[in-house]
């Protein structure tokens, strides 16, 4: 996750470089914490299992997703 | 410490200025319930997908309808159209609320017969009836709506072979400044086609011109076109009455008017759009109200008005079978009902809400069907809560056409129940199973074993 991305408690990011913002759900806001704080995709996947209620295949699919979202909005670093 | 109840984590970039004025709109709000019977108990029941017709509504929708004619015009008579939809539970509401039936072929005029309706409280309109069941429409004194002159010859020379006086109607088609027009059925009023056949009828010792009939189009949200539509027909019966000295019996203005669906490339909801019943009531009453009928003489004013009817007491629940993302970073919701059973998603952006509770974030997507087949879209672009697999969801407005024009294709037809005044759910037509279509088929001897 970009360093500089800044995020609000409500799940608003802003990007600093390219000026976009975005919206996220408390969830979302949780795995990018996580991400920001050098988790690993495995380790946030844990922590999620640990804290929500939900099978460990479904939060391995929307996982992913959300994951391929963030790269996808250029939020992630290349080394993800 | 208990956990937290799971949601599908979801990110949305925030954009400014591309929204239209009125903004996007969003069904977060769940139906829970219909008529007061859980969404979840009826899938649970009867499966998903299932069809639901609310008994309550269809009766509150006819009575609401007769009221806005009978209290503008002394002799109205409503006529239910079977082919929006002719499940013989559906058609037998209308008759209980005194409907006749309008149908447009010999199947249908055969449901009409069997669920009891009488014969002379029949309108048989529709391009294609065989020699045969003109025949039985004779013997049964319905009234036969004549498309073509072919119809009419044919008609003519029955009769008179009969020796029995035959009741016929008049289909006319005409300008009534609505494009496209709708020519192809019946007789036109501008080129003088209609006059001609009415004289051809009117100088037949066995035909008796009982109506005059036209049906302008559909979804028509312009009531002006059914004032110069009524002012057309009455200018042929104060005709007929001038020339022949022959009242007309009724008048039969046909059906078209718009549910509040909201139609395909419209900026506006249906809902916002489409003119009231009292509207349409008004534009023909008043028409013919003033075109100078003797009080005694006024003709009996026929509506078959379907659409409007049922729309809103259909509803189809259905359940999310994936969720996938597109190349392009859409998101792709997979329903279990598709085009197959929503035929109506070809040209209407059907309301869909959720039949859950889900928290107020959403996301845009695209509403797949479950059909493999690139054209089964449900929705192209709809803003809807979280969805994941196993979710329900509840489609509005789909009790008109959806039971009669939908496909066995791919999947087999689901069950229709409808709620009856009481909240009691009753299936009224059973969902196909494989044997429902092989009865149909059968297998030459050659081709019945096969080695691989």
């Amino acid at each position: 996750m970009k360093k500089n991305i800044a995020l609000s408690d409500t799940g608003f990011l802003f990007n600093p470089s390219t000026g976009d913002s975005y919206s996220t759900n408390p969830i979302g806001l949780d795995i990018i914490r996580e991400l920001k704080d050098g988790s690993s995709p495995k380790e946030v996947l844990k922590f999620i299992l640990g804290k929500y209620e939900v099978e460990e295949s479904r939060i391995e699919k929307d996982l992913g997703d959300f994951i391929d979202m963030l790269k996808s909005f250029q939020l992630m670093d290349n080394n993800g | 410490m208990s956990k937290i109840i799971y949601e599908r984590p979801v990110i949305t970039k925030l954009n400014t200025g591309i929204s239209n004025k009125f903004g996007t709109r969003t069904e977060y709000t769940p139906v829970t319930d219909i008529d007061g019977v859980s969404v979840k108990s009826i899938i649970k029941e009867h499966g998903s997908p299932c069809f639901v017709i609310s008994e309550k509504q269809l009766r509150k929708n006819i009575r609401s309808a007769q009221r806005a004619f009978k209290t503008r015009y002394p002799k109205v008579q409503f006529a239910w159209s079977y082919k929006t939809n002719y499940i013989n539970a559906v058609c037998n509401v209308f008759h209980q609320e005194g409907i006749w039936a309008e149908v447009v072929s010999g199947f249908e005029y055969q449901k009409a017969i069997q669920n009891g309706v009488p014969g002379n409280k029949i309108l048989f309109n529709g391009p294609d009836k065989t020699t045969e069941e003109l025949k039985t429409a004779m013997e049964n004194n319905s009234v036969i709506h004549l498309d073509h002159f072919d119809e009419l010859f044919e008609v003519s020379a029955m009769a008179e072979e009969r020796k029995q006086k035959t009741r016929v109607a008049i289909r006319v088609n005409m300008d009534t400044g609505v494009y496209p027009m709708w020519d192809r059925f019946g007789f036109n009023y501008e080129n003088g086609q209609a006059w001609n056949c009415i004289n051809k009828v009117m100088a037949n010792e066995w035909l008796d011109l009982t109506g005059l009939h036209c049906h302008i189009g559909t979804y028509m949200l312009a009531v002006s076109a059914y004032s110069i539509a009524a002012s057309k027909l009455c200018d042929l019966a104060v005709n007929i009455k001038s020339q022949w000295n022959k009242s007309i019996e009724y008048l039969d203005m046909g059906g078209g008017f718009a549910s509040a669906n909201s139609l395909k490339g419209s900026y506006l909801q249906g809902a916002d759009i489409i003119p009231t019943i009292d509207e349409y009531a008004e534009a023909i009453t008043s028409v013919i109200l003033n075109y100078g009928f003797k009080q005694n003489e006024l003709p009996l004013l026929i509506l078959e008005t379907g659409r409007a009817m049922i729309d809103d007491a259909g509803y189809l629940l259905g359940s999310v079978l994936a969720t996938k993302r597109l190349s392009d970073g859409r998101r792709a919701t997979i329903m279990d009902f598709g085009v197959n059973i929503l035929f109506t998603a070809f040209w209407y952006n059907h309301k869909i809400s959720p039949a859950q509770e889900f928290s107020h974030h959403t996301e845009d997507m695209v509403l797949y069907g479950p059909l493999c087949m690139n054209i089964d879209v449900v929705r192209e672009s709809i803003t809807l809560p979280l969805l994941s697999k196993g979710d329900n969801v509840v489609v509005h407005r789909v009790g008109a056409y959806n039971m009669t024009q939908w496909m066995q294709f791919i999947q087999m037809r689901p069950r229709v129940v409808m709620i009856d005044e009481k909240g009691e759910v009753h299936i009224i037509r059973e969902r196909e199973t494989i044997q429902t279509l092989e009865q149909l088929e059968s297998m030459p001897k050659h081709l019945s074993s096969f080695e691989l």
